[in-house]
């Protein structure tokens, strides 16, 4: 009585196939962060007015000294920002030079958050438009690129640094200066 | 439905907001002043995603990047650059996902593919089902 | 108490579900002369009951803001004007799954209580069918969303709704989507029934027919309104974004739409049985979908409202329950259905066919542009798509679709020849290049618009022509539904082509006092001050607009701070004339030198209003061909109760 038609079965297939999709999705944690589409790129080139009075601007060309660096995007309104100080000055005291760039803010604003987290870095510059952070790939605060020493982009660390990330983003900095 | 939507679009570029000190870059809120040049970036900002509100254009957003992004988008038409051109160097940053246009390429043409199918079999069915019929 | 009440009412329904599905399927193995079958029924019926008076208790707790309850001090707060507390009810996700069960179960009762037509064997099949679905909705809600839960210790105040969801569109926005929903649930029902019992005759598209009506009516109003919400509340003036969670709702639509279609075919001539079957099951598959994509949080995933994977796998498991049973049990029975009446190409059936292809079809290219983002981010990269790619793909089925909808109602059933319709075919193309003449000299608008506007003066026309030489007063209502409804789909196309080829735009900012333009209006910024309402305060901003040298008139749009919870809104300012709407949006104050300047947003939208003015048509046509058949049941049953006796 029954006639086996096969096309009458490719709806309950390809509901078969979403549903499992819909699992496999549901299964693990979703992915939050967009990442940056210039690692192993050269840092575009960007000028910066330094984001306090009297410091030294930032260039892309401060980075092609064969030295391999923290590049921190940061802003003093961002509540994570203040919470990775910590780990900034653990990376520091473990010998990386961080340089940072303020996005978003006001010479005074910057230098109330420093005088309360500290200051780990050695310039910063001002990105009042977030035009570098566009340039860079980066869409928010805070997160943390590793530079190698001819200026090109390695590792990019999304959100806050917690102190479990600390040992890695040495790591990475290590391995960008051989 | 609705409902995560509105949360969606509201909730987090405010909150962003509402903490950010500085006011917003000077063509976020502001047009160009050649119309024909302010059309293209509007059709251009139109399909580029806001990437701190996840599922809006950066043309229907108050967040302070999507303002930021416009004022990106909006300088670089003005200094002589193509829609096409701005379009690329964005996606040559953050990727295929800022662009609500995908391109066909190798991981799009499914998205090209299965229309063309879907037309192919539309065009057979409506054949088969009307073909000398009621006679 | 009134908890308890509640809980105990629900558990209770829970249980006469498990009754019905039990007594519908001894009646389908044994014969509908069981014992068992007679308790279906009143099983319905009492289930009815008990899912109201559940969900009245919860109205209730709501209204007074009975703080002991978890849900209720969790959602809403006590300084909330009254219609807000009352529509906190279902503006969470354990008030409108109970929602959703209660309109379930009062159409289960109305079915058990009125339907007569169908042989009792496939009305119980479906009624147990109902209870199937339903008791996985009574396990989501007592086993993992309790709305009666009770909060220990009770919080001294509520933590509040939403802000953006304390609006009256808003309020009523998803009951009217889950009576559109539970309507499909309905027409699934029914046609797992008739799969079941092999008994696919129009009489059974006659009994699901007003039930697809109604959902689609339902459907219709909660798209307008929502999409309308969007373009006031969200203050850029966009209407529809192709977000996931407007494509949800925009699926079920679309399966509903071919649906509706495909059962008037089979109601009339006995054609297409497997395909209305299969639209059947894909119309509440598509609701389904969409209120798991919505819940699983897998696509928008950043806020975490009714964000909750435990909740997903709940939603999913049933999904696999329902759609892939459903669906699994075609395959073994469409092949023993006979295929039908035939039809020749040229006939109403024809026209029909084409709508329903070209609607699947773009149900297809919605679901795959929805979930194509999700399969990628499954691969490990991901992609964005959007209108430029959903306006186009549409368009290649919608444009067709809209040719044939302007000449495919004047057709007869079974078979007929264009000469026959000559004269309406020439009025219809005649409309269709005066209108493509006018848009292109007027303006140099994009193609898509363009095809927009000629397509939808050959549907305007098309769509009243079958009205030409009857008289009106004696036109069935159902006919004059149709007519209505085909013509707010060319009103609604039309305002959507206009929006989008002759909108202007102006962001500016002004000091109290100075002058700008947008379109045909000027617009004086009068003056700034702060007002406060409610649970809020605002920036008020007064502006005298005046269109084409007219007198002036004062609008004032506000920027809006909320204190419960804290966030801000802009409600913009609209100003309605024949001819489109004036569209205003206070921003910030703007930066710069010493006078203050504030941030205008403005827009001239020409015939905008026309795209929710063709929804509503759209939604009152159906209503009214529901009137139609509702009444048409009616009066046959009465004729033949009178035959009987």
């Amino acid at each position: 009585m029954i006639r086996w038609r096969l096309w009458l079965w490719l709806p309950l297939l390809a509901i078969a196939l979403l549903f499992g999709l819909f699992a496999l999705q549901l299964s693990r944690p979703k992915d939050e962060f967009v990442r940056s589409a210039l690692i192993g790129q050269p840092l575009p080139t960007f000028s910066l007015k330094p984001a306090l009075p009297g410091q030294p601007p930032l260039a892309n060309t401060d980075f092609a000294d064969g030295k391999p660096r923290l590049l921190n995007v940061f802003a003093s309104w961002c509540v994570p920002c203040a919470a990775e100080a910590p780990q900034l000055a653990a990376l520091q005291a473990g010998g990386a030079e961080i340089v940072a760039v303020a996005i978003r803010d006001t010479p005074d604003d910057v230098a109330a958050f420093l005088d309360a987290y500290g200051n780990p870095f050695s310039r910063i510059g001002a990105d009042p438009y977030s035009q570098l952070q566009i340039a860079l790939g980066s869409s928010g605060v805070p997160e943390t690129f590793v530079i190698d020493g001819t200026g090109v982009i390695r590792h990019q660390h999304i959100g806050d640094i917690r102190a479990e990330d600390v040992p890695r983003l040495l790591d990475e900095l290590r391995e960008a200066g051989e | 439905m609705r409902l995560l939507l509105a949360l969606l679009l509201a909730l987090l570029p405010v909150a962003a907001q509402a903490q950010d000190g500085l006011p917003p870059a000077p063509y976020a809120y502001r047009q160009l002043d050649d119309p024909g040049l302010e059309q293209q970036a509007r059709d251009l900002m139109d399909t580029l995603r806001c990437l701190t509100c996840q599922s809006q254009s950066i043309a229907d957003s108050d967040a302070p990047m999507a303002g930021d992004m416009r004022h990106q988008v909006r300088t670089r038409l003005a200094a002589g650059e193509t829609p096409e051109e701005v379009r690329g160097w964005l996606i040559a940053r953050y990727g295929d996902y800022i662009s609500y246009r995908p391109a066909p390429g190798a991981t799009t043409w499914p998205l090209f593919a299965i229309p063309v199918l879907l037309l192919v079999v539309a065009v057979l069915v409506i054949a088969r089902r009307l073909r000398g019929r009621g006679r | 108490m009134i908890a308890e009440l509640g809980l105990a009412a629900l558990w209770l329904a829970a249980a006469l579900a498990a009754l019905q599905l039990l007594g519908g399927a001894v009646a389908l193995m044994r014969g509908e002369a069981e014992p068992l079958a007679a308790l279906v029924r009143p099983a319905a019926q009492v289930q009815a009951l008990l899912c109201a008076i559940a969900f009245a208790a919860l109205l209730y707790l709501f209204a007074v803001t009975d703080l002991s309850v978890a849900l209720v001090a969790d959602n809403s707060h006590s300084a909330k004007p009254a219609i807000f507390k009352l529509a906190g009810t279902w503006g969470n996700h354990e008030g409108s799954m109970l929602l959703w069960i209660t309109v379930m179960a009062l159409a289960g009762g109305l079915i058990a209580w009125v339907e007569h037509r169908l042989p009792e064997r496939t009305l119980l099949a479906t009624l147990a069918a109902q209870a199937f679905v339903g008791l996985g909705f009574y396990a989501f809600l007592l086993v993992s969303s309790n709305p009666f839960a009770r909060a220990v210790p009770a919080p001294p105040e509520g933590a509040g709704l939403n802000p953006l969801l304390q609006d009256i569109g808003l309020a009523l926005h998803p009951p009217v989507l889950y009576c559109g929903y539970v309507g499909l649930s309905v027409a699934f029902s029914f046609a797992v029934g008739a799969l079941l019992t092999r008994e696919v005759t129009p009489a059974f598209a006659r009994v699901m027919r007003p039930w697809v009506l109604g959902a689609w009516v339902a459907l219709t109003l909660g798209i307008t309104a929502g999409s309308y919400w969007a373009y006031y509340e969200l203050g850029w003036g966009g209407w529809w974004f192709w977000d996931p969670v407007e494509n949800a709702s925009l699926m079920p639509w679309l399966a509903a739409t071919a649906l509706l279609h495909s059962a008037g075919v089979l109601a009339a001539r006995d054609a297409l049985r497997t395909w209305t079957l299969m639209l059947g099951v894909v119309a509440f598959s598509m609701s389904m979908i969409g209120t798991f994509l919505v819940r699983s949080g897998i696509l928008t995933s950043v806020h975490a409202f009714a964000v909750d994977p435990e909740r997903g796998t709940f939603i999913l498991a049933l999904l696999t329950l329902y759609i892939g049973g459903a669906l699994a049990l075609f395959a073994l029975r469409a092949g023993t259905v006979a295929e039908g009446e035939r039809f020749a190409a040229v006939s109403r059936e024809g026209g029909l066919v084409i709508n329903n292809v070209a609607l699947s079809a773009i149900l297809g290219i919605v679901l795959l542009g929805t979930l194509y983002p999700l399969l990628t981010e499954a691969l490990g990269f991901r992609v964005s798509v959007g209108p430029p790619y959903f306006n186009p793909m549409g368009a290649i089925f919608f444009l067709p679709m809209m040719a044939v909808l302007a000449i495919g109602p004047l057709l007869r059933w079974r078979q007929d020849r264009l000469a026959r319709v000559r004269w309406q075919m020439v009025a219809v193309a005649a409309a269709f290049a005066a209108a493509l003449l006018a848009a292109w000299l007027l303006a140099g608008i994009a193609l898509l618009p363009l095809l927009g506007m000629a397509l939808a003066a050959a549907v305007a026309v098309g769509s009243v022509l079958p009205l030409a030489r009857r008289r009106l007063t004696r036109a069935p209502l159902t006919l004059w539904g149709m007519v209505l409804a085909h013509l707010g789909v060319a009103v609604a196309v039309f305002g959507m082509a206009a929006d989008s080829a002759f909108t202007t735009e102006r962001l500016v900012a002004l000091r109290t006092g100075e002058q700008t333009s947008v379109g045909p209006w000027q617009v004086t910024l009068a003056g700034v001050e702060p007002v406060a309402g409610p649970n809020w305060t605002a920036l008020s901003a007064t502006l005298q607009v005046a269109y084409a040298g007219g007198a002036s008139v004062p609008i004032e749009p506000q920027a809006r701070s909320f204190w419960a919870p804290a966030q801000q809104t802009s409600e913009s300012a609209l100003l309605t004339r024949w001819n489109g709407q004036l569209y205003a949006v206070v921003g910030g104050q703007a930066p710069g030198d010493g006078a203050e300047r504030w941030q205008l947003r403005l827009w001239w939208k020409p015939f905008v209003t026309c795209i929710w003015y063709g929804g509503g048509l759209i939604a009152l046509g159906g209503l009214l061909a529901l009137i139609g058949h509702v009444v048409g049941d009616l009066r046959r049953r009465r004729r033949w109760r009178e035959a009987r006796a």
